[in-house]
């Protein structure tokens, strides 16, 4: 059973990685990517395409696919969030909706239905393992991704809290026109926030490629991990994103032992508890819970 | 003369409204005659047609009246189908199933709807994408359905192919034509107004003394209604159950997509809507994957550069309201046409709609 605890905590660090971009995002923007999930299958095609065809491990790979994540955030927060936002808080939702269909498809087209993994380019990574007391065996893969999860989070944490740039971009979240007032480009301060959620997505991306195996229309699904792990964290620090991830798994985990098919289903029920507990206790409803700009932080 | 000139008229129905509202009754008639002289290829599509309009107007009704967009409305869809293939299973006769099943995912949606409307913009609509992901797998547990491979609505078999066709495509119809009154009928009367209230200024309606939690409840429960209808027609016309068809988010993205080119929060955009769908369908269908891509693409720059659809646009521009659901208030030039809106034609005043 304390095999199951760690193997779930472990985990919980890619959900983490992967809820990090989309609750980074709704906390700056106030918007929830919809196409969060496709945007991580992209990466990890990214890396497949240059593991495959030009023989560049991922890991070297994400030299050239982070830069473009980067971009590719920057363009989405000025070609279109920037403008669909104006129209209202409903109409990111549709627009972001929209790109996710485009995404899958096109990767589709591009791709074909076969599933792929990134696991082939990264050596005995993919299989390797520590033995720790008690004959628990963890791999090396799992640790190396919840170690960067937490590097993450924190210097994520460490930026907005104590760079410029962090205070800034913080600030808009806040207050747009305020912030504007005391000479901080609100347009710029969200469009580099897009840039460094793409990021950690493209990082997710990476980890979704090397510890499973993914296809087209595998970006629901992580948009939905990413959702539950950032719902559950709630709390007002990144660390909660951790701790939401860490949770989710250990559910899916506890699921997967009482039913073949539970994985999912525990994952989604502990999801609705958590909601269910947050709706009942507090008035504050989501907005409030899935802040995670460090106001509340030391 | 010249203080009387300037005072408005409030009007509702206009006279292009009454010719509009004179030519769907004959409209309605013509469809209910056509499987007389229609091929039974194009009554099955003249069926899934209606199919899509339900779709349309009850996903309009949530996001477009309601401001409640969801993502996971598949869930409905795929629970009407389910609730079908459960209850024609228990002895139910199939045609009475269909109904009686939309009436189930409509009761299943009140307790659903206590939990969902707490949760506002993106929460609610990846909370209901979430919702249809478990009910998905629950449903996957059910013995009957055997996972993914699915059933079939046998019941159905014991009846002839023409009449059964004929028969589910005036339950399509009367099904279209009885939720799109219920909803015309909504939208006009006082709760109309106060739909409208909460769409615009959530805050601003509840301090007027709108019961907003109710009335977003009843869209809400009136959406999961005609989607269930709808899912259970859709069983009907294919027979076969597969769980991953029915509760795929492809159905609600062609919602999404019915509802932006047509015109959200238009009672006549959703229809527009549903008609291009369709059209768009039968010609592109077959392309798969670009056909997919074109209306992602196509979703994505309606909400960018025409938010308020084809319909929205064209009622913004001249002033057209064929069914129209609101008020709206006409500086009339000339006080003495008594019934004003008669006499005057429709363009040549400046319009605004007050709702």
């Amino acid at each position: 059973m304390s095999n199951q605890i760690i193997q779930g905590v472990l985990l919980g660090g890619y959900y983490a990685l992967i809820a990090c971009g989309l609750s980074f995002m709704f906390s700056v923007m106030r918007i929830i990517n919809l196409a969060h999930g496709s945007l991580a299958v992209f990466a990890a095609f990214a890396l497949w395409l240059l593991a495959s065809r030009f023989h560049i491990s991922p890991f070297l790979g994400l030299l050239i696919v982070l830069p473009l994540m980067a971009a590719i955030g920057w363009a989405l927060q000025r070609f279109l969030l920037e403008r669909s936002a104006r129209g209202g808080a409903l109409l990111p939702i549709l627009t972001t909706f929209g790109l996710a269909i485009v995404i899958d498809n096109l990767l589709f087209q591009q791709f074909g239905a076969n599933t792929r993994s990134l696991a082939p380019f990264i050596g005995s990574l993919s299989y390797d393992s520590w033995e720790w007391p008690g004959s628990i065996y963890v791999g090396k893969l799992a640790v190396i991704m919840f170690a960067t999860a937490v590097i993450l989070l924190g210097g994520l944490q460490l930026f907005l809290t104590r760079t410029q740039l962090g205070r800034s971009i913080r600030a808009t979240s806040e207050d747009p026109d305020t912030a504007g007032l005391v000479g901080v480009d609100a347009r710029r301060a969200n469009a580099i926030a897009a840039a460094i959620a793409m990021v950690t997505v493209g990082i997710a991306g990476a980890f979704l490629g090397m510890r499973a195996t993914f296809d087209p229309y595998a970006g629901a699904p992580q948009l939905l991990f990413a959702f539950e792990a950032a719902v559950i964290g709630g709390a007002g620090s990144l660390w909660g994103t951790l701790l939401g991830g860490i949770v989710l798994a250990l559910a899916q985990t506890l699921g997967a032992q009482v039913h073949p098919q539970g994985f999912l289903i525990g994952g989604h029920v502990v999801f609705l508890l958590v909601l269910f507990v947050r709706l009942s206790t507090s008035g504050l409803g989501l907005r409030g819970l899935l802040r995670l700009a460090p106001r509340s932080a030391p | 003369m010249s203080i009387v000139s300037t005072s408005p008229v409030i009007e509702r129905g206009t006279a292009t409204s009454r010719i509009a509202a004179l030519a769907v009754a004959v409209i309605i008639a013509l469809l209910a005659i056509a499987p007389q002289f229609l091929s039974a290829g194009a009554v099955d599509r003249m069926t899934a047609l209606f199919i899509y309009v339900i779709l349309a107007a009850m996903w309009n009704a949530l996001a477009g009246f309601g401001g409640l967009v969801s993502v996971g409305q598949q869930v409905f869809f795929g629970l009407g189908a389910y609730f079908t293939i459960r209850l024609a299973d228990a002895g139910l006769n199939p045609f009475a199933a269909l109904f009686a099943s939309g009436i189930v995912v409509g009761v299943v949606s009140v307790p659903l709807s206590f939990f969902m409307l707490r949760l506002r913009n993106g929460e609610f609509a990846i909370g209901m994408w979430v919702i249809a992901a478990l009910t998905h797998l629950l449903v996957n547990l059910d013995r009957l359905v055997q996972g993914e491979t699915g059933t079939s609505l046998i019941s159905l078999n014991v009846y002839d192919a023409g009449a059964r066709r004929a028969t589910i495509y005036w339950l399509a119809l009367a099904s279209m034509t009885a939720l799109l009154a219920i909803l015309f009928g909504l939208l006009r009367g006082s709760t109309g107004a106060a739909i409208r209230a909460i769409r615009d200024n959530e805050d601003a309606a509840a301090s007027v003394g709108v019961r907003v939690t109710g009335t977003k409840r009843l869209l809400f429960v009136l959406a999961a209604f005609g989607i269930g209808i709808a899912g259970a027609l859709w069983l009907a016309t294919s027979i076969t159950f597969q769980p991953k068809t029915y509760f795929n988010v492809q159905w609600t993205a062609y919602m999404i997509f019915m509802v932006l080119v047509g015109g959200i929060g238009t009672f006549e955009g959703a229809i527009l809507g549903a008609l291009l769908f369709f059209l768009i369908e039968t010609w592109f269908g077959g392309t798969g994957v670009w056909y997919l891509i074109g209306l992602g693409a196509t979703a994505v720059l309606f909400s960018l550069f025409l938010p308020r659809g084809l319909w929205g646009t064209v009622e913004e521009r001249f002033g057209l309201r064929l069914l129209p659901v609101g008020y709206r208030v006409r500086l009339a030039p000339n006080v003495s046409a008594p019934s004003g809106e008669d006499a005057q034609p429709e363009q040549t005043t400046p319009h605004r709609e007050k709702a």
